[in-house]
Parts: structure tokens; C-alpha cells; sequence
């Protein structure tokens, strides 16, 4: 038994049995960000707070929906959209949010790819971010299969079609992974358990390694300049605050933050309650029909551009250039060869590399909406996919010639 | 510490080792066992179709397996092939009705004589061969049929069936 002294307030009795003021210290107010940030340093509080919502919308909706194939569309359609009550407001918060939250995804990579926010210390960061993105897209994808619509039914019979391997034929596995010879009921309960629990659970793990692997290496800046986050800290601690390089993830940084989101949450809002439409797709207020393909299937948007790799090749190379477009950003860390921790307009051809494959990704995601009939779309998708596929070497060779920026900061 | 504790210690921490590598094995095992299809989901595999009613050039769609079956009774001027299946003096293509590409349902163009999938544009001709050039790698599948009278079971391999198997015509 350690010692322990009569406590004179609440505060003082939780701050001996679980340190909270310790917590406090190494969580916010001493744990430092550099000065040299603009809004996109906010995105990943904005994924946080988003995912909550996400949470909380889903554990209302848990409350009604029915995991079984001949109930599941009425529970969605029927009772939580028109029974109960500000149940309109659950769904259409956790579909608009389901699909905001992979543009502030996307905002917050490319973020870090242009500032170099993924090397030199930072690899972890960047790959559970990755897996981060993997996690998310899984939760996306299984969540979408529980309305029971006709969407919900072709996209889990393509998706789940994928592991057949092509040519491989695995149709066992395929039947493996749907318990059933197409999707059915013992699809969508096994889907259901991953979108409500299992994924949740390795999301929030991800989350916390995320954030983990960020405190040593610390946040990046505009500059990508190199800190002394140690005497920066004894100079803001010692009230030379205008001097200092750094300030407190908390009041400082998080007042910001909070600043950022109320926007963010505006516009959020906006969409919850006048702009829903664009997170719920007409086709999937069809009840799901195994005889029945609709006319013309696509994911949602931002699975529209690797859904677009996939499209112009034949069944074997598509796979292959699915997969690795899939991988592919995972090894930034170590496909990108110069040292520089720069933004991208420093570091001479790869600014161009950049946005080369954020019009490409643009391209791509457009002519995956499209309907496959028309042959220039086409080639302009296969060129797209193509010049995707072609980034990867390019970047090796462009950053292994880029010149060595001089670290004044 | 002593020679004779740390061998002591080391063959505790093996056996534990391997208590909890078997365990874990055989919870994989009866996690993989869990997602496996049920019995009777598997045992519901058999469906038998009329041919007696089909019409010549009119699809009729059947169900087997919870997947579409496309039955298309077909015209004299219709290519014939070693995949029709012949019951007296009519030939009927019957395959599985997804496409072999990603597995969406191909629609039949009546005028056209070809099924048309909307998902990636693959094209299948009357004998349910994919165009090539086209995302579907191979032919519209043949389930595995067995012929009876005019009727058809699907999910017997009849001696016909097994002629295609062999003949590398049915997967």
C-alpha cells in the first residue's frame, strides 16, 4: 500500500489516486505545436469530431434497425425514417457524415503529402493514416450494405466478387466471406457485426496509435522546419510566448481548432438538414433483388476513382492495377527518395507531381460515375488509370534528382 | 541467475507458448468454421425448371442458389453450339445470369441477340460467349444441370453436364 495524505478537495482526491493533472500536462498543455500552421492543420480534429458524430448518429439508429434480410429495408426506410421520432435526423446525419468525413480524409493526406508530412520520422503517421483510410473505407463500405437496398445488394455482390481473384476462380472463398452462394442473410448480420463493432473497435485503436506516433516526431509546419521543441517550450513556458516557436496543443491550438470545426460544423449542418440527397442514392430506396441489376452501378464517390482503375482493364489486370492503386500510397514514405521536409512549391518538379495526381485522381473519379457506353470517356479513363499507375515510378525519379533544400529554419 | 532457474523458467514460458499457440489455432479454426454457409443454405442448392414452356428467343429468368438462371429456348437461326443444351429437336442456352466479369446481371437484347451487362459493358452473344476485348474474361457459366424428361435439376451433374466438364465447356 503506497501512502496516501488526507485529501482537502474532490481535485485533490482524484489528482492522488489517477494523476489527472499529469494527463492534463502531457495531453494538452505541454504538449506543443509549432506556430507556423494554417487551417489545414485543423482536419484531423475535424475527423475526430466527425467520427464522433458518426458514433452517436449510429447509436441511435442501432436502436431500430433490424439486421435481417426481409426487415432491414423497412427498419431503415420505414420505421427509423418515419416512426421515430428525429429519426431523419440520425440517418441523415450518419449519411452525410459517412461522406464528408472521406473529403476531410482526402483534404488531410494531400495535405500531408504537399507539406512532406510523411517522412523523415513521421513514416508511422503516414502509414497508420493508411490504414486509417483502409479502416474507414471497410466501415463505409459495410455500413452502406445494411439499408438492404438494390445498391446495397449489387455493390456487396461486385465487392465481395473481387475475391475471386480473376482468373484464380475462388468462388469458395467468395461464399466463405458472404456464408451464402450471393449475399443474403447471413451476409448482411456478418456485415452488420463488422460496421457496428469490429471495425469501430480497430478504428478507435488506429486512432489512438495515430495520435501516439505523432508526439515524438511532432506536428509538421508550413516551413518544414526543423524545431527545437524543447527550448522553444522552456521560452514559451518562461512567458517569452512571442519568441517561442510553439504553443500549447491546449487552450492555444485547440481554440483554433474549435474555430476551424465551428465552421466546418456549419456547412456540416447545412447539408444535414437542406442537402442530404447527395449521401443517399435514389437507387438504393429499392428494396435489394438478386434478379434484378440496376441499369447502371457505381459506388459513391469517394470510391469513384480506384472503382475507375478497375473499370478499363480486363478482369486479371484490372485486379492487379486495383491492388496496387489500393497499396500504393501506403510506400509515399519510401517511394519519395529526397530528404527534403518541404511544401511542394519548394521542391521543384514534384509541386507538378502533386497536382498532377490530384487532377488525375479528379479525372479519375469523374469517369467512374459515367456509364460505360461511351468510348471517349473511356479512354480518357484508361489514360487516367494509366497515368495513375505511372505516378509511383515517376516520383521515385523525379524526388532521387530533386535538389537538397539547405535547413535555415 | 542460476543456470538450472533460467531452463526452468524458459521451459514455463514454452509451455505456455504452446498452450496458447494451439488454443489460438483452434479458435481461428472454429472462427473460420463460423462464417462457413450453413447447412442449410447449402442443402437449399437444388432447383428444378420447366423447358417445356419456353418460347423461342424469349429469356426466361430462373432462380437457383439466389442467382439468376437465364433459359433462352433458341431459334433455328441461332448459332448452334457444343454449350446448347438439346432436349428432343430444340436447343436451349441455359447458363448462370451473371456476368463473369464482376457479376452483375447481363440484360438481353431481344433485337440484338446479345445479353448487354450495364456495369462494365461486357457483351455475351446467344451461346453466352463473352465478346472479346470486353472486361468478361469467359463465356456465361453453365450450372451444373441433369436432364429430366423436359425438365432440368440444377445442382445434379447429369451425364450431359459432365460431357461439358470434360469437354472444358462448364466450369
Amino acid at each position: 500500500m503506497a501512502h496516501f495524505e488526507k485529501a482537502n478537495s474532490l481535485g485533490e482526491w482524484f489528482e492522488q489516486r489517477i494523476g489527472l493533472s499529469t494527463l492534463n500536462r502531457v495531453l494538452n498543455t505541454e504538449y506543443w505545436i509549432p506556430k507556423d500552421i494554417n487551417f489545414l492543420w485543423a482536419m484531423g480534429m475535424l475527423l475526430a469530431a466527425t467520427f464522433g458524430l458518426l458514433v452517436i448518429s449510429g447509436i441511435f439508429l442501432l436502436m431500430y434497425y433490424k439486421p435481417d434480410s426481409n426487415l432491414a429495408f423497412d427498419s431503415v426506410n420505414y420505421t427509423i425514417m418515419s416512426q421515430v421520432g428525429y429519426g431523419w435526423l440520425w440517418r441523415h446525419i450518419h449519411g452525410v457524415g459517412a461522406s464528408i468525413i472521406f473529403l476531410v480524409i482526402y483534404i488531410h493526406m494531400f495535405t500531408g503529402i504537399y507539406y512532406g508530412s510523411y517522412k523523415r520520422g513521421r513514416e508511422l503517421i503516414w502509414l497508420s493514416g493508411m490504414a486509417l483510410f483502409v479502416a474507414f473505407s471497410a466501415e463505409a463500405f459495410s455500413g452502406y450494405m445494411l439499408p438492404w437496398g438494390q445498391m446495397s445488394y449489387w455493390a456487396g455482390m461486385v465487392i465481395t466478387n473481387l475475391f475471386s481473384g480473376g482468373s484464380l476462380e475462388a468462388y469458395g472463398l467468395v461464399e466463405w466471406i458472404r456464408g451464402d452462394y450471393v449475399p443474403g442473410d447471413a451476409f448482411l448480420t456478418r456485415f452488420f457485426m463488422l460496421h457496428v463493432l469490429l471495425l469501430p473497435l480497430a478504428i478507435i485503436g488506429l486512432i489512438v496509435f495515430h495520435f501516439g506516433a505523432l508526439r515524438l516526431p511532432h506536428v509538421n509546419n508550413q516551413q518544414g522546419a526543423e524545431i527545437d521543441f524543447k527550448e522553444a517550450a522552456e521560452l514559451y513556458k518562461a512567458g517569452k510566448k512571442k519568441e517561442s516557436k510553439v504553443i500549447p496543443f491546449s487552450p492555444v491550438f485547440l481554440s483554433k481548432d474549435v474555430f476551424v470545426m465551428g465552421v466546418y460544423f456549419i456547412l456540416f449542418f447545412y447539408l444535414v438538414f437542406y442537402n442530404f440527397e447527395f449521401a443517399m442514392d435514389p437507387v438504393n430506396f429499392d428494396p435489394a433483388d438478386g434478379l434484378k441489376t440496376p441499369a447502371h452501378i457505381y459506388p459513391e464517390w469517394y470510391f469513384l476513382w480506384s472503382y475507375e482503375i478497375l473499370r478499363p482493364f480486363g478482369k486479371d489486370v484490372g485486379l492487379v492495377a486495383f491492388g496496387i492503386a489500393q497499396l500504393a500510397l501506403f510506400f509515399l514514405p519510401f517511394i519519395d527518395r529526397s530528404p527534403n521536409v518541404a511544401p511542394a512549391h519548394k521542391r521543384g518538379l514534384f509541386v507538378v507531381w502533386f497536382w498532377v495526381l490530384i487532377i488525375d485522381m479528379i479525372v479519375l473519379t469523374a469517369m467512374g460515375k459515367l456509364p460505360p457506353t461511351d468510348p471517349t470517356f473511356a479512354l480518357i479513363g484508361k489514360l487516367a488509370a494509366w497515368t495513375f499507375l505511372a505516378l509511383g515510378p515517376i516520383l521515385v525519379l523525379i524526388t532521387s534528382f530533386e535538389k537538397k533544400i539547405g535547413k535555415g529554419a | 541467475m542460476k543456470e538450472e532457474r533460467k531452463g526452468r523458467r524458459d521451459f514455463m514460458g514454452m509451455a505456455l507458448g504452446a498452450c496458447a499457440a494451439v488454443g489460438g489455432v483452434g479458435a481461428l479454426y472454429a472462427a473460420k468454421r463460423t462464417w462457413d454457409p450453413l447447412p442449410s443454405v447449402k442443402a437449399a442448392g437444388f432447383t428444378t425448371i420447366d423447358l417445356s414452356t419456353a418460347k423461342p428467343n424469349e429469356l426466361v429468368i430462373e432462380k437457383w442458389r439466389g442467382k439468376p438462371i437465364f433459359v433462352l429456348k433458341k431459334t433455328p437461326q441461332m448459332k448452334e453450339n457444343p454449350r446448347d443444351i438439346v432436349i428432343g429437336s430444340d436447343r436451349f442456352l441455359v447458363t448462370i445470369g451473371l456476368c463473369t466479369h464482376l457479376g452483375c446481371i447481363p440484360a438481353y437484347q431481344k433485337d440484338n441477340l446479345l445479353f448487354f451487362c450495364a456495369c462494365h459493358g461486357g457483351k455475351f452473344d446467344t451461346s453466352g460467349i463473352n465478346e472479346p476485348g470486353l472486361p468478361p474474361p469467359s463465356p456465361l457459366e453453365i450450372p451444373p444441370f441433369k436432364i429430366q424428361g423436359t425438365k432440368l435439376v440444377l445442382g445434379e451433374e447429369g451425364p450431359e453436364y459432365k460431357k461439358m466438364l470434360a469437354d472444358g465447356i462448364a466450369v
